[in-house]
């Protein structure tokens, strides 16, 4: 039953891709001048290179490829993969076309785009890595938000007392490491409550974020009201040689510590996960712990592990608002990105790459808001801040692809004496 | 999924029947609620005393703060009100098995609607015996839609309600901030008003007022849900179902119901219920709706379905205890000098001993209660 289904969902998007294609060529393409250009930079400085597009032209190449790859949807049974690949393309290429249609006239840098897109997708990128490591092995997590939190309260708190008798650099490691403990200790109560008491782990994930609300309000309000001095951020590295290079050199890696630190933790969470022992009896856990048990796995302690792992990850994340971006604490101030985090990990299948993909789509989306307002668009915030949201309900419902969660996720484990 | 383990532990000997300590044994497991909300204020006690600040001034004044006099008291009952309605959402979602999340979506999807029929000129001049049914029915719809929509999706494609709940949480946020703010077009926005607000509803769809006191018929709503709902629950078929499907979807599916059907009824009341809860604060207090009205309300009332233990009737004590907790703080921060967070730190310890009973049962060597129908959440994200 299962490829017929899948069969019509892909007639559906042809059918989709099709409508989209011609309104764009035929209504939308001919609306700007001829002449009018966005002008795509590439880096700071005159010495960048410049692409000046012209608007109309390549919306009209935009809705042809729609087109075409709407056809080939509909082509039949032999052209199936083809058309979901050039399908895919198309998604994505919606993100550029908006872009230039959008700064019609005007001259937008791509590349500070991208670096920004990056810079905001960095907090839900160690959220989604957080989660692959609890939900890999068998607990679900929806308390990253809470834990998020508590690791910018406790971070900047820490930076708070010892910004004036140490050196900024040391306070701010030192505050760094407190907000990594902090998730990290979260995650422990996560662990106590749904490991070994056996609470229902929403439930659990639940009290978590509402104890980080109510800890992290009450610990500003108590101690971190009276500002002293000016916000002080982490310092921003400069790589050694890569910084050099031509264009993307100063734009990408000129940048602060925990961004840097989350592109590692994704290449290492991807290399333990899928190439060592540890992430073998961790998945080994997440889909049968019973048949882990038998060979011999403390399934008890490699989830306490991982969800330790995710607690630190988590702390790192909020870390990202407090001690890195904002150099303060404010109260919610992770906004729902540890939901996000929560979707983007949905979206990437499960897998870190997966969910750095998902983290950028989302990233992204936020810096397109900006860059509107900037540009002066009259679209409502609100929809573009929607965009990621109503993205993760579509991924959820199995309309691109499917999300399979690991099997034993939820169900908390008993060794059977 | 189906061999889902039970928590076994240990039990001493039983006692014989007919004694007192067999009569305790039956009455025990109910205390648990007591013994955890006993706790979480023993250590907010610890944390007042380390903010430096005595915990039985603190604990005198949110008592006086709350129920010290009549006026404390019909603050508190007013509080109340609208957690009563969003748990008993909760509950009834909790009782078909689901975990909606979503109450903070569906009370503003609902506050929207109601607070439109309220002040739109298409509805002035009706006399109020039409008009505020017809407000809180349109809130009843407002909450049903974004209740019904992760229930259509989990029943169809199996996606998780808990994750759907909350992206349609953030987005009932949203779109509420756009309706409310948007100033071309205008949609909801009282231009006048110095803070972004809609306009103020017409009075005759304002609930009305009992006895003089802030109290207004959104608590007689919530007592007639609560008996409503506890109705359905357990005198109909509709309420059968439900049960069953919570309890067992894969006995309910050979019993010959329609699983589907059920989630996505259930998910719709749910939501219903939240979205009046929404209507009821539009209506009887302030009179308008702002971007962050309903601020954690519907978060908050998960916490209270939890207390009650679902059950439909401990929503009003349970209610009852968290606008307490609330109305009761501001006394608090003024007399003990405590910032009133104190209070949400209270609030997640008292759901974190009842959702892990365990450590209450341990403490205070209550015995595990005999097991009984009850709704499994975490059935994985997926399908």
């Amino acid at each position: 039953m299962w490829p017929t289904v899948r069969l019509q969902r892909l007639h559906v998007y042809a059918l989709l891709f099709l409508v989209a294609g011609m309104w764009l060529t035929v209504g939308v393409s001919a609306r700007f001048p001829a002449e009018e250009t966005t002008t795509l930079t590439f880096g700071i400085g005159r010495t960048a290179p410049k692409v000046a597009l012209p608007v109309g032209r390549t919306l009209l190449a935009v809705g042809v490829y729609y087109v075409v790859s709407g056809l080939l949807g509909l082509a039949g049974r032999r052209f199936v993969r083809p058309a979901t690949w050039a399908m895919i393309f198309g998604g994505l290429l919606i993100f550029p076309t908006v872009l230039v249609a959008a700064a019609a006239g005007k001259q937008t840098n791509v590349l500070t785009m991208l670096n920004e897109s990056l810079r905001l997708g960095t907090p839900i990128a160690l959220g989604a890595i957080a989660g692959i490591w609890c939900e890999r092995s068998g607990v679900i997590n929806i308390a990253i938000e809470g834990m998020m939190l508590a690791g910018a309260c406790f971070g900047f708190t820490t930076f708070f007392f010892l910004g004036e008798r140490l050196p900024a650099n040391q306070a701010l490691f030192i505050s760094v490491l407190v907000a990594v403990i902090t998730g990290g200790l979260m995650a422990l109560l996560h662990g106590v409550l749904s490991i070994t008491f056996r609470t229902d782990q929403i439930v659990s994930g639940t009290v978590i974020n509402i104890l980080a609300i109510g800890v992290t309000s009450f610990v500003r309000r108590e101690y971190l009201l009276s500002t002293r001095a000016g916000r002080v951020t982490l310092p921003s590295i400069e790589i050694p040689l890569l910084s050099d290079l031509p264009v993307v050199g100063p734009v990408l890696f000129n940048n602060k510590p925990i961004f840097y630190s989350m592109f590692l933790l994704v290449i290492v969470t991807h290399v333990v996960l899928f190439y060592t022992r540890w992430g073998l009896r961790t998945r080994a856990v997440g889909e049968h712990p019973r048949a882990a048990d038998t060979v011999g796995i403390d399934v008890i302690r490699v989830r306490y592990i991982n969800v330790f792992i995710s607690g630190l990850i988590a702390g790192l994340g909020g870390a990202w608002f407090s001690l890195e971006t904002v150099g303060g604490f404010d109260d919610l101030m992770t906004n729902g990105k540890g939901f996000i985090a929560l979707a983007a990990m949905i979206f990437g299948k499960w897998t870190p790459l997966g969910g750095l993909g998902g983290a950028m789509l989302f990233g992204f989306s936020e810096a397109l808001g900006t860059r509107f307002q900037i540009l002066g668009i009259p679209l409502p915030s609100q929809f573009l801040q929607i965009v990621p949201y109503v993205v993760t309900m579509v991924v959820l419902a199995g309309l691109v692809g499917r999300a399979i969660p690991p099997a034993a996720i939820g169900q908390p484990y008993e060794k059977q004496s | 999924m189906a061999d889902r383990v039970v928590a076994e532990t240990p039990q001493p000997a039983k006692p014989p029947p007919g004694s007192l300590l067999a009569a305790w044994d039956r009455v025990a497991p109910a205390t648990v609620p007591f013994f955890a909300v006993f706790t979480a204020l023993l250590i907010g006690a610890g944390i007042i005393r380390f903010a430096g600040a005595s915990p039985l001034v603190a604990y005198r004044a949110l008592w006086e703060g709350s129920f010290g006099t009549p006026a404390a008291l019909a603050n508190t009952l007013v509080k109340s009100t609208p957690y009563i309605i969003a748990g008993l959402a909760v509950a009834l979602g909790f009782k078909a098995g689901l975990f909606n999340i979503g109450a903070e979506g569906q009370l503003y999807a609902g506050g929207v609607l109601a607070v439109l029929v309220g002040f739109h000129p298409a509805f002035a001049g009706l006399p109020p015996l039409l008009h505020v049914p017809l407000a809180v029915l349109a809130g009843a719809l407002g909450g049903m839609i974004w209740g019904a929509i992760p229930g259509i999706l989990k029943a169809r494609t199996g996606a998780h309600e808990v994750i759907n709940t909350i992206m349609m949480n953030f987005i009932a946020i949203r779109l509420t901030d756009w309706l409310i703010k948007s100033k071309d077009p205008l949609i909801l926005l009282d231009p006048s008003a110095s803070t972004p607000r809609t306009p103020y509803i017409a009075p005759s769809a304002a609930l009305p007022r009992l006895l003089d006191t802030p109290l207004h018929a959104g608590l007689v709503l919530a007592l007639v849900l609560v008996l409503g709902v506890r109705w359905l629950l357990y005198r109909t078929t509709v309420g059968f179902e439900l049960r069953t499907v919570g309890a067992n979807p894969n006995a309910a599916r050979y019993a010959g119901m329609n699983v589907s059907r059920t989630i996505v009824l259930a998910m719709a009341l749910s939501g219903a219920l939240a979205g009046m809860a929404g209507a009821g604060e539009v209506l009887g207090g302030q009179g308008y709706l702002s971007p962050d009205f309903f601020a954690g309300i519907g978060f908050d009332s998960i916490a209270v379905a939890l207390l009650a233990r679902s059950s439909p009737v401990g929503m009003i004590p349970a209610g009852i205890l968290w606008g307490a907790l609330l109305n009761g703080a501001g006394l608090m921060q003024i007399r003990a000098d405590l910032s009133i967070d104190l209070i949400k730190i209270v609030q997640a310890l008292i759901i974190m001993f009842v959702a892990a009973d365990q450590i209450v049962r341990w403490l205070y060597r209550i015995r595990v209660a005999p097991p009984t129908e009850e709704a499994v959440f975490s059935r994985g994200w997926g399908r």
